[in-house]
């Protein structure tokens, strides 16, 4: 039974067709649909509704590229991440990574696929059992997917820790011995024994002190460029995420209303959202001059809350905060549609969109 | 006129089995009315600690406090806990960190705010209420008169915080101590946060402190930062000189290893090497000295022997603890900004010297 060879065998459901046109995609996501149906009554058990938490969103992440997840919490992005690594079954829609459709592949369908796609988890305390060694944690994937290592499963667990800068030594010691940005590398180096191909990260740095982050973002972008990841990285953070990632989709109540490349998204964000998103990160840079006389700073401030995913508001979902919503954005729901190559938008007005042609020097400045 | 709050040579120590915490190791500032305090820190820095002590929590704890924490003259360290009581909630208060576990969930949050209250007034129940409804409407919830007889659970993190700051605010504290008040919620709902907590600073003329990690939040609110690191004070100054010219290396490393969303995007981030210490074990000399690119520029080995006074540099009012002389600091400063590496900088200070540093 014990797989000898590091190659997953290709799943019987085979390549998926439309995927040849992109041939460079490592992951491509269509028409991604969760919903988690809510229920009454304890013995007839009948569903009332559904929490729209992922409702039909469409990704392609190139090889070798960082795809930024942003959105508030309540948006789905977590589930996304989760549904991308098969931790959860998908209601509707596609994944297909490296050509391999895995959209509906049992658990031990998807076994060998697990070696593909791997997961970082937000919090280091949590994510690692406290009653394993080190050296048990990291080696787990091995030993799960029965991999003859080349120099045993001890030495290999030793060259992980040494590539996530980890001393090789602390082979048996315990999680409850190192600091959290310590143990968040052992949960990278667990991540990346199985050497995969796509690799998952769900807030890999928010549970980290300020000085630490820094250390685990190089440390994930070394990565990267040493062993060609492609990474889909997950946050809340947007300066943590214009950092790591190539291309971004910013994502609300379930939909991705903008996605674009870094650039193009930071430096000319067209959905209201990501306007005010931006605006709303707190700049450190003093406000107050000397003398105590406080300036503010221009901020699109939007109003309330997110509303509930189990009811979101009809057609566009963004319009009950948004400040430029007109009729048409209560009745008909915005496609996302390509405004100019590689920046993708869902809105009726989008921002930054000057009657001037792209890029003359009348565009709107930029905020914040 | 004295200030508010005056904390001098403040010292919390916690005797536990694995030895003795020293959770804030000679903390000294003042606070002015109407002013606010940024507290910035890592985890384990001593902030929460602090704040703690100012609000008298420590109070029937294992904790050992010596120094002075003077509130409008009076000393809070040696007062009697029927004494810290009945400021507490009244001439000081506190917001803390996650509204969901700091709200009771069996009580309406009228309730809760009029308890507040009516402790420290004797009122009559429908005055509190009354009382509650204003407060509500102030901090921006809508119909307050109906929300007030909901529970927390009916209400979202940034309105829970909403109701959090009402209660703090009921008895019109002098000083207010916000505890991470904006890490739990979500951009947009930390802006109106935030916003909300400056328009009623001005409003009632209290004194804030704000404890965060997180430098953009303390930016937009504080007139004074107080940077703290291993317990200790590592830079104090008015917040246009900590961000515009930092004093200490600690800082430094701080404002460098973050990426800025107003800033050009930097291809790599620099970050603080090594890890926050364990306050049980705090190295000797400067606290920081493990971890600091600076060290051999001092010389003598004063770093990791003597610890570094708190020193007022260049501006008044702003102090710095670290032995790197002023001039040193400047360059340093202005190289850092020019966007150079600190491994250059090193580099081209200590010529002929053989770069020789453990990698941690």
């Amino acid at each position: 039974m014990t797989e000898q060879t590091q190659t997953p065998p290709a799943p019987e459901t085979g390549r998926a067709a439309g995927t040849e046109s992109d041939g460079d995609a490592l992951l491509q996501v269509t028409d991604l649909v969760r919903h988690f149906p809510v229920t009454r009554g304890v013995v007839f058990r009948h569903k009332v509704g559904a929490v729209r938490a992922v409702d039909g969103i469409n990704l392609s992440v190139a090889r070798g590229r960082t795809l930024g997840l942003v959105g508030e919490s309540g948006c789905g992005k977590t589930t996304t991440g989760r549904l991308l690594t098969r931790l959860d079954e998908p209601t509707s829609g596609q994944i297909v990574i490296d050509g391999h459709d895995v959209t509906h592949l049992r658990a031990g369908q998807m076994r060998p696929m697990r070696r593909e796609i791997q997961m970082i988890f937000q919090d280091p305390y949590s994510s690692l059992n406290p009653r394993h060694t080190v050296g048990a944690i990291v080696g787990a994937p091995l030993r799960l997917q029965k991999v003859n290592v080349a120099g045993g499963v001890k030495r290999n667990v030793q060259e992980l820790l040494e590539l996530v800068g980890l001393n090789p030594e602390h082979y048996n010691r315990y999680p409850h011995e190192f600091s959290g940005g310590q143990r968040q590398r052992i949960g990278i180096a667990r991540t990346l024994a199985l050497r995969p191909k796509l690799i998952v990260a769900d807030e890999p740095v928010s549970a980290l002190d300020v000085s630490i982050q820094a250390q685990v973002i190089n440390l994930l972008e070394d990565l990267q460029d040493e062993l060609g990841l492609t990474y889909v990285v997950i946050a809340h953070d947007l300066s943590v995420v214009r950092h790591i990632s190539d291309q971004v989709a910013v994502m609300y109540l379930g939909k991705i209303v903008e996605i674009a490349d870094r650039d193009k998204l930071y430096f000319k964000p067209r959905h209201p959202y990501t306007v005010a998103l931006l605006s709303a990160v707190p700049v450190p840079e003093p406000l107050s001059s000397p003398t105590g006389q406080r300036e503010r700073r221009q901020r699109i401030r939007l109003e309330g809350d997110v509303p509930s995913p189990l009811l979101p508001p009809p057609a566009c979902r963004f319009h009950t905060r948004c400040w430029k919503a007109q009729a048409i954005c209560r009745t008909e729901e915005p496609p996302l549609r390509e405004l100019i190559p590689g920046h993708q938008v869902a809105c009726h007005f989008p921002e930054n969109t000057p009657q001037v042609p792209e890029g003359s020097p009348e565009s709107t400045p930029q905020p914040a | 006129m004295a200030p508010l709050l005056e904390v001098s040579d403040l010292r919390i120590q916690f005797q536990t089995d694995d030895g003795l915490v020293r959770a804030v190791d000679g903390l000294s500032f003042t606070l002015e009315r109407g002013r606010t305090l940024g507290i910035v820190g890592e985890s384990g820095s001593g902030k929460s600690v602090t704040s703690m002590g100012i609000m008298g929590l420590h109070q029937g704890t294992k904790a050992r406090i010596t120094g002075y924490i003077r509130l409008d003259g009076e000393d809070l360290v040696s007062a009697s806990p029927a004494r810290v009581r009945e400021l507490r909630g009244s001439k000081m208060s506190m917001i803390f960190q996650d509204p969901l576990s700091s709200l009771h969930p069996y009580y309406t949050v009228g309730a809760q705010i009029m308890e507040a209250y009516r402790v420290h007034n004797k009122v009559s129940k429908q005055a509190a209420r009354n009382h509650a409804v204003d407060l509500l409407g102030r901090v921006g919830i809508p119909t307050p008169e109906s929300r007030l007889d909901d529970y927390p659970h009916q209400f979202s993190g940034g309105m829970r915080q909403r109701v959090m700051i009402a209660m703090a605010l009921s008895c019109d504290p002098e000083l207010l101590i916000a505890d991470e008040p904006t890490t739990a919620l979500d951009v947009t709902v930390q802006a109106q946060i935030l916003d909300l907590i400056s328009t009623l600073q001005s409003e009632f003329g209290s004194a804030v402190i704000i404890i965060t990690h997180d430098l953009g939040v303390v930016a937009e609110l504080s007139d004074d930062i107080l940077v703290m690191y291993a317990g200790r004070i590592a830079e104090y100054g008015a917040a246009a000189d900590i961000f515009g010219r930092p004093d200490h290396p600690y800082t430094w490393g701080l404002l460098a290893s973050m990426p800025r969303l107003d800033r050009a995007r930097e291809t790599r981030l620099v970050p603080i090497p090594g890890t926050p210490p364990s306050l049980i074990r705090v190295p000797p000399g400067c606290p920081f000295h493990p971890r600091c690119r600076y060290t051999e520029l001092v010389g003598g080995h004063r770093c990791q022997t003597d610890v570094p006074p708190l020193r007022e540099a260049v501006t008044p009012g702003h102090a710095a603890a670290c032995h790197l002389t002023a001039d040193q600091r400047a360059r340093q400063w202005a190289d850092l900004s020019a966007d150079k590496l600190p491994g250059e900088v090193q580099a081209d200070e200590a010529a002929g010297e053989p770069e020789a540093r453990e990698p941690v």
